[in-house]
């Protein structure tokens, strides 16, 4: 089966406190690590584990510059095939339909059966996926945390409801899935392999390559712009309890026993 | 202003609280708006909710069809894009199925799409100025977007108070016909439904809620022993699902069970709204928290900036203490 | 007293055996050849291991754990035993000898034999072969009535290994009574008159088989003589071909095992001996996946186990219910490669270890203590080989979800936490401590002395930067000119290594040398033994390194700090020597000087100490591990130490401070039991005088002082 995962970098927020700049509006990026989108990179292993069992090939495919790559080569280093840099100015300021735009013009140029994204990255999205479907025609499903291949043309994969349920659904090939976290456990991917790779080629593509006009693609036919960032007067919020921690805990007791949380 | 729809979902017979969210999104996108509800489904469950909705909708868009008994994105897209008009705005509930939905539908109306949407922040002209979420809550971002060829919102559950609107009946419109023959690449199959855990925990009035902050297994004890003291019960979010602390059943989120305590006690969670998508009938929050800036404390009624792996066993030393000394 | 008539009666005896025996000798030597030769198979596969260096050092290991049995008496019973039969088996070696020679050459006597030292060495060989058998009986009562625990054999682990040990001691015993009845026999002949028998040691097991053979006719005696001979001969030879099937191997290998044993145990096997760190882009697969990984000294480790169960007794993994032992990770071993490199047989493919014999948890359960190495008698290595087969999972990106994370953060911002670099030397910067101590940042050379290596849990850690915290206090107090590299440090990776992720140690460690060096400092001074044992041996060309518990000791008798009284004298003290401290480095009696300098003190040793101390539950990423184990580590050491009759613990360690903080309240211990580190102790018990400070400015850093080092927190 070829599979394509579109990934992203994006800051590790873990640990980082996201903090806007003096300005207050735009975020301090200075000293933030990036990562690969944790969601891609369990669609990555997933790839992996699918092709592991019946063959194929995985590409792991990102827009971005040459920062981006070291996401690439990750992910090669996990064991994706290919790895490929979609590059070009002309592709700052899209929004998420041009986006999928781009990455629609890519995968068209090859042949591939299965498309993943993950269900959403740090801007919380979770668009690309579906827009991506869409744009191709192809049947999608979102929040995917299970994948069985029934046969070379469907496949049976389980979406995430509430209440921890799972929707069971059979879908055509080719097809579009956003996976959701915790469908696997992906692999170690260490420094050694990591370094393995730092010379592997990556294929690069530019709008041209892909036949991406101005309207289509870019600032220009952005629909959707942040503006900016900020972070909201707390206003309202909690009461923050101030004191020792004996007097906050009768305080606490005093409140919960009156909401009648105690007997 | 273009028009204005909000697709509904509903189970056995009820429209989801959401209606009534979605509404009153309509109505700051403009107030002059009377925005449509759109529902899809089969048979007599779909009649009852379409019934009630006269309150906030003027108009009610019932879309029945055999294939739609059973909620398929898929397919609902292919019977919205039969019957929206062109350039509508589209709200959708920033939830599993409008997740599935929304951004397919925008490509497919060639309209805008912005998701999870917190606020509507002004309107101009065809510009709507909208406000999110990025990083897991942990800044703010207000959005441009251009309307002029429609747009797709998907709102945040909760994020906008449900109306008490005018009185009304809202004309239920049958749309079924023009939507003609249905079919999709994707076939729902079943449901198959948690595993029911050894606790219930939307049986219980208290909870102690542990996120990420319990940092490592053999601490899930701590929050055990003061759920114990309290009569509560331990539910937990995400992060402690995934990293298999705690079992599913114990997940509280939009991905996990939906509550309604009285009190609920969110210890180390960071606040992220599908965990708190999870929370309903406004509970009394006291939230604790190593990190002053954790999102939680803009939702939370009280908040305590402490190490939850000092403050739980102290606070159940006082409980235990409490409920041995007989009340004065 | 032999005279011709008689050796001429005893060679009859034998003469018709001769062909028979002189086959038995062939046969035998030539399958115990062929069987050593098979044996030796996947050594010749294995990966090189340098152990030739130093002769005479080598010698002298061989002297004192050989021939010494230098570890046995550290289980005083089996010890005790076991030094008998080592010395019985060597005093026998001669005579032994001389037995299988005398059938099949007339008129052998063995050189030196007659005469004094002869009858000397007779007696002595008399009582050997009776205290051997002895042995072998007390053996077999040991196995069969008091069944020591460490002998079982868990059930996962496959059956009892006790039958094949009654087996093979009811074969030595054989032996000895084969051997005693020769020389009973022989002796009978020579007296059948009653003369005094001059060569048979009273009370010895040839003595009395001789007084039942003393009226036995001539011709009986012939059969006796032949046929314990012949059993004599077979057994022997039986033996000889049987032990390299088995955990009697060690017997042949022992002397070999202990000659090429590690001679500095404390430098990690690097990923391939012989191969620089700048070479090692060209080797194609990091650490132990199948059996031939292993270097050839590993595999003769595998070989040479006597499976006494020493060390899994003292393996705090195992104690505590985690799915390792170490004495099967080696039985497992052997048995894998007396599989696949069978004696009859082919040599047959092998396959990847882990997931085979050996599950992932079980080497992830290793907190590298080292108890298991301090106990063996063999001197086997367990270090090496788990951190080369954690290399190897490494390799093959088989890491737990829970290690990750932290390995992931340690790539990205040089400490597990993910916390940012630049807050790494907050814990200098806290307000009241400010205030009556300067840390200063070593940005460049700027002829400072000494460094405070800090590392990332003392930095990171709320709690336990209160040990930094002190330590500089105490490096202040002594006048050391000193200074932190902030956030120019990096974790040490000493766990990172030890855990297989050799790359992203190499990374570490060649940033935190940059940083050491570019600051120019002359030594380095820390409170953590996991950096200190890095840095000392994991680390080159780095100033040498001090704990802070040897800094203490110095000054304290240099008279440069002296120490208040306590003011709770009620209290019993225990210090817990943490493992890489003590065992990994022998630094048992500074942190113990440090202690008993503070007046007022009572101390009390647990009984698991010095190099038998238990381990707390692990440092560095094995505070990220989720075992699976019935109980923690520092539970059962809590215990310990109120076993004892202690009610505070003095630690030396952050991570022993960590594992035994959260045991005492896991063990609803708390109120009941404290603990502290050597610093905090110290650092409260200093007497302070500030003569250069005007009164009122000395009043305030004095309550500064006071409330801010509170005591037992």
């Amino acid at each position: 089966m070829e599979i394509v995962v579109c990934a992203k970098r994006v800051p590790d927020t873990s640990e980082n406190e996201i903090e806007l700049n003096t300005a207050g509006n735009e975020i301090e990026r200075g000293e933030l690590v990036y990562t690969i989108n944790e969601p891609d990179n369990y669609a990555v292993e997933e790839a992996l584990q699918i092709v592991a069992k019946i063959g194929g090939s995985v590409t792991v495919a990102t827009i971005g510059g040459e920062d981006d790559e070291e996401v690439l080569r990750r992910e090669m280093a996990m064991g994706a095939n290919h790895g490929v840099l979609i590059t070009d100015e002309r592709f700052s300021g899209s929004d998420g339909r041009g986006i999928a735009t781009i990455l629609k013009a890519f995968i068209q140029k090859g042949r591939y059966d299965l498309i993943l994204t993950g269900v959403q990255a740090e801007a919380g999205g979770a668009q690309i996926g579906g827009m991506l479907a869409a744009l191709l025609d192809y049947p999608f499903a979102s929040l995917v945390n299970s994948i069985e291949v029934l046969d070379g043309r469907r496949l049976k994969i389980s979406r995430e409801i509430e209440g921890g349920n799972k929707e069971m659904n059979e879908i055509d090939l080719p097809c579009v899935l956003s996976i959701q976290t915790g469908i696997n456990e992906p692999r170690y991917v260490g420094m050694r392999g990591i370094r393995q790779v730092a010379s592997v080629p990556i294929q690069t593509f530019s709008a041209v390559d892909l036949g991406i006009g101005a309207g289509t693609a870019g600032a220009a036919a952005a629909k959707v712009k942040r503006v900016d960032y900020f972070v909201p007067s707390l206003g309202k919020g909690a009461e923050i309890l101030h004191g020792s921690r004996e007097e906050i805990i009768d305080k606490v007791l005093e409140l919960v026993t009156a909401k009648g949380g105690l007997k | 202003m273009a028009r204005i729809f909000a697709y509904i979902a509903h189970k056995d017979g009820v429209a989801s609280d959401a209606a009534f969210e979605l509404a009153a999104v309509a109505r700051k996108i403009d107030p002059a708006a009377a925005p449509t509800a759109i529902l899809t489904g089969w048979g007599p469950n779909l009649d009852a909710a379409c019934k009630n909705l006269g309150a906030s909708y003027a108009e009610t868009w019932k879309i029945a069809n055999e294939v739609l008994s059973y909620p398929n994105a898929e397919l609902v897209r292919k019977a919205l894009q039969k019957v929206l008009p062109s350039n509508s705005i589209v709200l959708v509930a920033h939830e599993h199925f409008g997740i599935d939905l929304a951004p397919g539908l925008s490509v497919k109306m060639g309209s805008a799409f912005v998701s999870d949407v917190l606020d509507i922040a002004g309107v101009e002209g065809t510009g709507i100025k909208l406000v999110r979420q990025e990083f897991g809550g942990q800044v703010s971002a207000h959005v441009q977007c251009d309307v002029s060829s429609g747009a797709v919102f998907t709102i945040r559950p909760g994020a906008f108070r449900a109306t008490e609107s005018t009185a009304g009946r809202s004309l239920v419109v049958d749309k079924s016909g023009e939507v003609g023959s249905l079919a999709a690449g994707r076939r729902y199959l079943e449901t198959v439904v948690a595993e029911a855990g050894d606790v219930d925990i939307t049986k219980y009035n208290v909870l102690v809620s542990i996120g990420r902050g319990i940092q490592e297994k053999d601490n899930v004890a701590i929050a055990l022993e003061l759920a114990d003291a309290m009569g509560a019960a331990v539910s937990c979010s995400r992060p402690v699902v995934d990293a298999k602390w705690m079992e599913k059943s114990r997940q509280v989120g939009s991905s996990g069970k939906t509550v309604k305590p009285k009190v609920y006690l969110a210890c180390g969670i960071s606040g992220a709204f599908q965990h708190l998508a999870g929370i309903k009938g406004n509970p009394f929050l006291i939230a604790i928290n190593k990190n002053p800036k954790a999102p939680i404390f803009q939702v939370a009624d009280v908040g305590i900036v402490d190490d939850i792996l000092e403050f739980l066993p102290e606070l159940t030393n006082k409980v235990r203490e409490m409920r041995s000394t007989p009340a004065k | 007293m032999q005279d011709v008539e008689s050796v001429a009666q005893l060679t009859s005896w034998l003469v018709t055996g001769r062909i028979l025996f002189l086959l038995i000798h062939l046969l035998g030597v030539a399958l115990f050849s062929y069987i050593v030769a098979r044996r030796l198979v996947p050594l010749i596969r294995g990966e090189r291991d340098f152990r030739l260096d130093q002769p005479w050092v080598r010698l002298g290991r061989v002297l004192k754990y050989w021939l010494g049995q230098w570890k046995q008496p550290r289980y005083r019973a089996a010890g005790t035993l076991h030094i008998f039969i080592f010395v019985g088996f060597l005093v026998l070696a001669i005579r032994a000898f001389s037995v299988l020679i005398v059938g099949v050459s007339r008129n052998f006597v063995m050189p030196g034999s007659s005469g004094r030292a002869g009858h000397i060495y007779d007696i002595v060989t008399d009582y050997a072969a009776t205290v051997v058998f002895l042995c072998m009986v007390i053996a077999v009562v040991r196995r069969l009535v008091f069944k020591p625990a460490r002998y079982a054999v868990p059930v996962r682990f496959g059956k009892s290994h006790t039958a094949d040990a009654i087996f093979l001691l009811s074969l030595i015993a054989l032996l000895m009574m084969a051997d005693s009845l020769f020389a009973a026999v022989k002796a009978a002949e020579q007296s059948p008159q009653g003369q005094p028998v001059g060569v048979l040691a009273a009370f010895s097991l040839p003595w009395m088989f001789w007084h039942v053979l003393v009226s036995t006719p001539l011709s009986t005696l012939g059969r006796l003589y032949f046929g314990a001979y012949l059993v004599h001969e077979v057994t022997f030879y039986f033996l000889l071909c049987y032990r390299p099937f088995g955990i009697q191997f060690h017997v042949e290998t022992s002397l070999f095992n202990i000659y090429f044993t590690k001679l500095d145990r404390e430098i990690l096997k690097p990923v391939r001996w012989g191969v620089g760190d700048e070479h090692l882009d060209h080797v194609k697969s990091f650490g132990v996946k199948t059996f031939e990984d292993f270097t050839w000294k590993h595999m003769l480790d595998f070989y040479s186990c006597a499976d006494c169960g020493r060390c899994s007794d003292n393996c705090p993994a195992n104690t505590v219910g985690r799915p390792l032992s170490p004495r099967f990770i080696t039985t497992k071993a052997r048995d894998y490669s007396f599989q696949h490199y069978p004696v009859f047989g082919r040599v047959n493919n092998g396959t990847a270890l882990v997931g085979s014999i050996y599950s992932q948890d079980e080497i992830w359960s290793c907190t590298t203590c080292g108890a298991c190495e301090q106990e063996c008698p063999l001197l086997v290595e367990y270090i090496d080989k788990i951190v080369d087969l954690r290399r190897g999972m490494v390799d093959e990106g088989n890491v737990p979800q829970s290690l990750q994370k932290p390995l992931k953060a340690l790539a990205s911002r040089g400490n597990p936490y993910g916390k940012m670099e630049k807050k790494r030397a907050d814990w200098a910067s806290a307000k009241e401590f400010r205030q009556i101590c300067r840390v200063k940042t070593l940005d460049h050379c700027n002829g400072t002395e000494t460094l405070y290596f800090v590392d990332s849990i003392t930095s990171y850690d709320d709690r336990m930067q209160a040990i930094g915290r002190a330590t500089a206090k105490i490096l202040n107090h002594v006048g050391e000119n000193f200074g932190i590299l902030g956030a120019a440090e990096r974790d040490s990776a000493h766990e990172v290594r030890r855990f297989g992720e050799e790359t992203l140690f190499m990374a570490l460690r060649d940033h935190n040398a940059n940083a050491i060096k570019a600051s120019g400092v002359r030594r380095i001074v820390t409170a953590d033994p996991h950096a200190y044992n890095a840095l000392k041996h994991d680390y080159k060309d780095v100033p040498p390194v001090e704990h802070i518990s040897q800094v203490i000791a110095r000054e304290v008798q240099a008279g440069k700090i002296k120490f208040n009284p306590l003011l709770n004298q009620d209290d019993v003290y225990t210090y817990h020597d943490p493992c890489y401290l003590g065992r990994h480095n022998q630094i048992y009696d500074n942190p113990r000087r440090v202690l008993d300098a503070i007046p007022g003190l009572k101390r009390v040793e647990m009984s698991r100490s010095r190099d038998r101390s238990f381990c707390c539950g692990g440092g560095g990423l094995m505070l990220f591990y989720e075992p699976k184990e019935d109980q923690r580590m520092g539970v059962k050491r809590v215990q310990m130490a109120a076993e004892a009759g202690a009610n505070v613990i003095v630690t030396a360690c952050p991570f022993c401070m960590v594992n035994i903080e959260d045991a005492i309240k896991v063990a609803g211990m708390e109120g009941k039991i404290a603990v502290i580190d050597l610093t905090e102790l110290a650092d409260q018990q200093i007497v302070r005088e500030c003569p250069d400070l005007k009164e009122e400015q000395a009043a305030e850093i004095k309550e500064c002082v006071t409330a801010s080092s509170d005591s037992l927190k």
